[in-house]
């Protein structure tokens, strides 16, 4: 029995080895060799180029020479003209070393990406900046509402805002002071909706939001904090 | 992703406004922007070779020459552009850091002149994209090595002695280098002498001689000429004692002597006729004399004294033990394998020589290692393919790590060669001084501090370092508060985090956009180390006055030598140590604030000595 078994074996790793080595040419798989070729580099060959320098302007409130230069820096990171969510969690967490910024981040490019695509393009981003920067009072407002309503229906449910608002505290990261407590984001999401929800309808619409905001002044005056950012 | 970060600050600080209506409190003031916004093209001209770019793109990295405002020191008022004395084709690969925030090493390049360049124009090397890093190491170790190998060719006794040493020291040089006296090379020359023929005695005395007469049996000459023997032994062993004791009493370091190698051999070569000496004529111990005596042909050993390629296949057996410790181990596995299924092939047959896998050990060696005696061979069929198959996987097996001992031996050689030509030539070495740092604050800093504080207004909480959050946690419990003033001037601000979080590449990245490293950056990788044991004691005393820095994570310019130096050293590798990393850079930062910038760190440079 001894015997039988091990010359079966020693029969069987015979032919596994011949297929192996002739597997090596290519001869017993025709198939996989038109693949095997290609698959090696996936080449990526989704590039997209904005639309030309004057429809931009007219878009956007930027003068000329701040669009290239906006460009020039937005080339030089992402050569194929897109940014995909992954690299823009990548890009904006460089600047919350402490905590985590990718939800926010996932916010954020949800709120920047118009057209739902899944990235970035030029035009959104320098849309959006445009707006954050050179933009009215009230089209600012619009855009932080856009932010926080996060399926964009129109109205602020609570859950969505306790979820923005707990992105912003895990880009505070763990080592704060005085240490975030569990509860905060909650107690910050019931403030923001005691003041903002006035009729007490569990929802804030995009007018009352603007309405409370322009009564506000600490809200209206530090909308001009950033108009020199570019 | 280094010019990247500081592309899209902007964009984060727009992005900014999202928090305005959720802001607790109000948003402080943005930092002012003095310069202009408009770009300009600089010119560049590099020993004629001119270099055109954007103002930004040198801005990126404001800790390097390039950057900062040291180059206004070259510039040319009537051309109009900025000269440089240096080569042009390096300057190319520095340009393209700036541009792409990535240096390259280029490979035909001679690695010191690359690293020459670098610091002129202030770049820290660690910043080499992993592309280039391996290659930049192995050349930059190669000429590490090469350079050590000159300093103890240099430390090496050729030159003459002071006039003052004793005559123990000049007794050790005699020793250690033959050709300073001619009484050392006499004396070199007789022990070499009684080497060899105390290892050709051994070998002879086994010789069967003509047996003497009365005696039919040949014996070994050993027997027969007992007496000779004897007293050429006697003699060989009183040389190599002598010897020994001379180098005893001459060694610096007599601890230190005893315990090398060749001492030990020395001992272990004389050790067996004086045991033979002590010992009684007895039958039973003198089984263990016979074995004592096989350690005399260590003696041979004592010739690496005076061959160099000796030393020098024992030191590459010493750096190759990796691969030859590798070697073993697959082939250990390998035998085991095939000695298992080749007993078990075998198990059948009658009157096999497979009795046991340990005995079938035997049969694997030597089928693997291609030398089949033929006292051990499979009859069946089963056991005639698993032996072909052993015999064929002996050989790639054995040749995969053959090559890499081979390159080994074969680099240490010709360094030992090169070494060895060098001594003849005259040596200059340089101590370069490393240029200090130029510590300024960059408006990119400035502006991402503001950022984030921004960010800690609106949830009105503050950044702090796992000092101070472990120091608050515990001073919680007692109930004292260390005094921290909330209102920060905008002009302190927040410093960019030292990425503690971020792996390595990207701390790396951080670190470019904000390359406020000093000149001297290579010292500061040294130099936090010296400045974590130091300084941390003063971080935890009175200083009340700057604690209040210390929940902002890090400031701007220090701390980024911090964040290129975390992957670095190994105690701080950002992937490991997670909470750990912020408190060097606060603790770095104060010591900035402890004295005027550049002197307090001038002080801790100048302690490591140059690159």
């Amino acid at each position: 029995m001894g015997i039988q078994g091990m010359e079966l074996f020693a029969v069987g790793v015979v032919i596994i080895l011949f297929v192996a080595v002739l597997k090596q040419f290519g001869i017993l798989e025709p198939m996989s060799m038109e693949d095997s070729s290609d698959s090696d580099l996936e080449l990526s060959t989704v590039r997209h180029q904005p639309e030309g320098l004057d429809q931009l302007q007219a878009q956007t409130k930027f003068t000329k020479k701040e669009l290239q230069s906006l460009y020039r820096g937005f080339k030089n990171e992402c050569p194929s003209g897109l940014v995909d969510e992954e690299t823009f969690k990548t890009i904006y967490s460089q600047f919350f070393p402490q905590g985590d910024a990718t939800t926010y981040a996932h916010f954020l490019f949800n709120a920047f990406d118009i057209d739902r695509n899944g990235s970035i393009r030029f035009e959104d981003f320098v849309i959006g900046l445009s707006v954050l920067l050179r933009g009215t009072v009230n089209e600012k407002l619009n855009w932080a509402f856009n932010l926080y309503d996060i399926n964009k229906d129109g109205y602020i449910t609570k859950e969505e805002m306790l979820a923005i608002m707990k992105s912003i505290y895990d880009m505070m990261g763990r080592y704060t002071y005085p240490i975030v407590r569990d509860d905060a984001p909650f107690e910050h999401v019931e403030k923001f909706f005691q003041k903002m929800d006035r009729n007490r309808d569990g929802v804030v619409t995009i007018d009352e939001f603007i309405e409370t905001c322009q009564k506000d002044e600490n809200i209206m005056n530090s909308m001009q904090l950033f108009e020199n950012v570019i | 992703m280094a010019a990247g970060v500081a592309t899209w600050l902007p964009f984060a600080r727009a992005a900014a406004v999202g928090w305005l209506p959720l802001a607790k409190k109000s948003m402080p003031k943005p930092p002012s922007d003095n310069k202009s916004r408009n770009d300009e093209i600089l010119i560049v001209n590099v020993s004629g070779q001119r270099f055109q770019t954007w103002k930004n793109t040198l801005d990126r990295y404001p800790d390097t020459l390039l950057g900062s405002s040291e180059k206004e020191f070259f510039y040319n008022e009537e051309t109009q552009e900025y000269f440089f004395d240096r080569d042009p084709e390096m300057f190319r690969h520095i340009l393209n850091f700036y541009r792409t925030g990535k240096l390259h090493y280029p490979r035909h390049e001679c690695i010191q002149a690359f690293d020459e360049e670098l610091a002129f124009y202030g770049i820290i090397p660690e910043i080499i994209g992993d592309c280039c890093m391996e290659e930049y190491r192995d050349r930059k170790k190669e000429n590490l090595e090469r350079l050590a190998e000159d300093t103890e060719a240099e430390m090496a006794t050729d030159a003459p002695l002071p006039p003052d040493s004793t005559s123990r020291e000049r007794l050790w040089r005699a020793f250690e280098n033959p050709h300073t006296s001619t009484m050392a090379l006499v004396f070199y020359y007789v022990t070499g002498f009684f080497i060899a023929v105390s290892v050709i005695a051994n070998v002879v005395e086994t010789v069967p001689c003509r047996p003497p007469k009365g005696r039919v049996k040949d014996l070994p000459c050993g027997e027969k000429y007992s007496l000779a023997f004897f007293c050429m032994d006697t003699a060989c062993v009183m040389i190599f004692t002598f010897e020994y004791l001379m180098r005893l009493y001459a060694a610096p370091s007599r601890c230190k002597f005893m315990r090398s190698v060749m001492s030990i051999i020395d001992v272990v070569a004389i050790m067996p006729y004086y045991i033979g000496l002590v010992m009684p004529e007895n039958e039973d111990v003198s089984g263990a004399f016979v074995t004592l005596r096989v350690f005399r042909v260590f003696r041979i050993f004592k010739f690496s004294r005076h061959s160099q390629g000796l030393r020098i296949l024992g030191y590459t057996l010493k750096s190759c033990a990796s691969e030859l410790g590798f070697l073993l181990f697959s082939l250990t596995m390998a035998i085991i394998i095939f000695a298992t299924v080749m007993f078990y092939a075998e198990k059948g047959t009658k009157e096999t020589n497979f009795t046991s896998i340990p005995a079938a050990f035997w049969y694997t060696i030597v089928t693997m290692t291609t030398l089949g005696y033929g006292d051990m061979v499979p009859n069946t069929i089963a056991g005639k393919i698993f032996g072909s198959i052993c015999s064929l996987s002996g050989v790639l097996v054995i040749a995969l790590p053959v090559p890499v001992i081979v390159s080994n031996f074969s680099r240490i050689y010709h360094q030992n060669q090169r070494a060895d030509k060098r001594r003849a030539q005259q040596q200059d070495r340089h101590s370069g001084s490393q240029a200090l740092c130029v510590r300024n604050r960059s408006s990119f800093e400035q502006q991402h501090h503001h950022l984030l504080h921004c960010l800690e207004k609106t949830t009105n909480h503050e950044f702090t370092d796992e000092h101070t959050y472990s120091e608050v946690c515990m001073a919680e419990s007692v109930g004292y508060r260390t005094s921290r003033s909330t209102s920060i001037s905008s002009h302190q601000g927040l410093s960019t985090s030292c990425c503690p979080r971020r792996a390595k590449r990207r701390a790396i990245r951080l670190a470019n956009s904000t390359v406020s490293v000093s000149r001297g950056s290579v010292q500061e990788l040294d130099t936090l180390h010296i400045q974590k044991s130091s300084i941390v004691p003063q971080s935890r005393s009175s200083l009340n006055a700057r604690t209040q820095d210390l929940k902002l994570n890090c400031d701007d310019t220090d701390f980024t030598a911090a964040i290129i130096s975390i992957p670095t050293p190994p105690a701080n590798t950002p992937d490991e140590s997670l909470p750990s990393s912020p408190g060097i850079p606060s603790i770095l930062r104060n010591s900035r604030q402890l004295g005027d910038c550049s002197g307090s760190f001038t002080h801790e440079t100048v302690k490591i000595s140059s690159l």
